[in-house]
């Protein structure tokens, strides 16, 4: 991987300052920076083709349902998904997982069913399933973390009891950045009828995700964590199981015909899913980013975070006034400055133009686990350098002086 | 009185604030007026209690989770606005704000809360340096009706 061609690709790490400094961007668990090819294509739209899909009656529109659907074949391909009709546009990730909770779940779970999460879940793989269990009186249950805070295939079976119908996790979690054993996971979930449904926002921009492969029921992921536009994402779905789906908008796009009876005809999955003009430059705008994914490697990309991540942990390690709370894992790190309260600290960083994220990252029950409320987080992607990180590393010493950046 | 421009007083005048916060603990007592300040777009998490006396703020508490700009600013506004009557209080809560919105405001009034005139350097900061100004504010309106 050529770092330096790569960053060039990046408009935002060319001349973009924070605070009069050069930007350190090291918040790619909360989105990424978009390369100019990805802008490129949402302008191109914007520019050239302008126009709706679905609507095919003139030139214009066939070009759009023609790049509107390679897109989704693209996507189709980053995932190795069967068949791209198993791939149906959201606005993210959020998006994806309410519609399986409240399209999937509501429909087909009853009074005491089980849904199994972790503590470590992000609100949107959270809240959903709150709501649809308060609704038919079935119940959220949570898969205990291991000492590292990984979840572990012995602590899923030991959670796993004859009413649990749905099991939901992250393949990787925002803030401890453990990977789950998926393919285990379905395997045995399978086996006793479970459906079960993946976060991929933390996972899918950083490696290589085979939907078949790990014979996941569904999974959920954003646009814009992976180089790609805000307000568009992914629900890909096994073709039965979409087709059991209630859609949770209707509207124009999503039936074939209806009649003043209020008899319907819905349209197969995925435009049953797509009610509405749907977010065509952020459709196009994805595929490109997927392209540009695959043509750097996801493999390579991951290996490269990987390298990432073990030296600023090794180095992290170096100062005493930082606390790691999850060395060992392959994702964010959580960190403290002890005796700095975490957006004190973000702060401190802010100052020195490097962009690090403080709170509870949205997983808000995490800290029963942890025993700290809020911590910082740090998380990189493939065009940060080993330099960034000894730029940070920097700021981390200069923990006592955390009330600089109000000077 | 100290250089009230010196980086290193006003920062001292912080992390003494945020070490030891004045005033802080809640009190068992249904005659204060009680408010909790929970940021939507961070952690702080204030309670604060208020007891008015007539046209007089007789007390005031607080406690919660919060960062260190929050802490400090709430206890240091403890300090000013204890004793004083509402009127004066709403005084020091304006001229405070207008400081922390880069406008014209009379340092005499704000004392040790001259130590937070930076925070529009760190405009996502704005929320933790006024939590307690405005949930005291609240509090005021309140009791007037």
């Amino acid at each position: 991987m050529d770092i330096k061609s790569i960053r060039a690709d990046f408009p935002m790490l060319n001349g973009v300052t924070m605070q009069g400094k050069p930007l350190i961007y090291l918040d790619n668990g909360a989105t990424t920076l978009k390369p100019q090819c990805v802008i490129d294509k949402v302008c191109e739209y914007l520019t050239t083709y302008s126009g709706n899909a679905h609507r095919g009656d003139y030139d214009l529109s066939h070009q759009v349902d023609q790049e509107f659907e390679h897109a989704r074949e693209v996507v189709k391909d980053f995932i190795n998904a069967s068949t791209k009709d198993e791939i149906v546009w959201t606005s993210g990730t959020t998006d994806s997982l309410n519609m399986v909770a409240y399209g999937y779940a509501l429909k087909h779970l009853q009074a005491d069913d089980e849904i199994l999460i972790s503590v470590a879940e992000h609100a949107s793989n959270t809240l959903p399933w709150f709501d649809v269990a308060n609704q038919i009186g079935a119940r959220v249950k949570y898969i205990p973390l291991d000492e590292y805070g990984c979840v572990t295939m012995e602590n899923v079976e030991k959670a796993m009891t004859k009413n649990t119908k749905i099991i939901s996790l992250a393949l990787v979690t925002n803030v401890l950045g453990h990977h789950i054993p998926m393919k285990d996971i379905c395997a045995y979930a399978h086996q006793h009828g479970i459906i079960v449904v993946g976060d991929g926002a933390q996972s899918v921009p950083h490696e290589v995700t085979d939907v078949q492969d790990l014979d996941v029921d569904f999974l959920a992921f954003s646009g814009h964590k992976m180089c790609g536009p805000t307000g568009i994402g992914v629900l890909y779905g096994k073709y039965d199981l979409l087709n059991k789906m209630n859609p949770t908008r209707l509207g124009g796009g999503s039936n074939t015909r209806y009649n003043s009876c209020g008899i319907v005809s819905l349209k197969k999955p995925p435009y049953r899913f797509e009610s509405g003009t749907p977010h065509i430059e952020g459709a196009v705008g994805l595929g490109k980013a997927c392209e540009y994914l695959q043509s750097i490697g996801l493999q390579e990309i991951y290996d490269y975070e990987q390298q990432l991540r073990a030296y600023a942990i090794e180095k992290l390690k170096t100062i005493d006034q930082v606390e790691i709370y999850n060395e060992t894992s392959t994702g964010a790190i959580a960190f403290n400055i002890k005796g700095v309260f975490s957006q004190d600290g973000a702060s401190l960083f802010n100052k020195y133009g490097i962009a690090v994220r403080a709170g509870q990252h949205c997983a808000k029950i995490l800290d029963e686990y942890l025993g700290v409320n809020t911590t910082l987080r740090v998380s990189f992607y493939f065009y940060n350098t080993y330099e960034e990180i000894d730029q940070f590393i920097d700021v981390c010493k200069k923990g006592d002086d955390f009330l600089d950046a109000f000077f | 009185m100290p250089s009230f421009n010196d980086p290193q007083i006003l920062r001292e005048i912080i992390m003494d604030h945020y070490d030891a916060p004045r005033n802080r603990g809640l009190i068992d007592d249904d005659s204060y007026i009680k408010i909790n300040m929970n940021s939507d777009t961070c952690i702080d998490n204030l309670d604060i209690q208020v007891k008015l006396n007539g046209d007089h703020i007789e007390d005031l508490k607080y406690d919660g989770e919060a960062c260190a700009i929050c802490t400090a600013s709430t206890s240091i506004m403890s300090e000013l606005v204890i004793g004083k009557t509402i009127k004066e209080a709403r005084h020091i809560i304006e001229n405070y704000t207008n400081m922390i919105y880069e406008k014209d405001y009379d340092a005499d009034l704000l004392e040790e809360a001259i130590a937070f005139q930076n925070t529009y350097k760190q405009a996502n900061r704005i929320k933790c340096a006024t939590l307690g100004w405005t949930g005291l504010t609240r509090i005021l309106d309140e009791s007037e009706g």
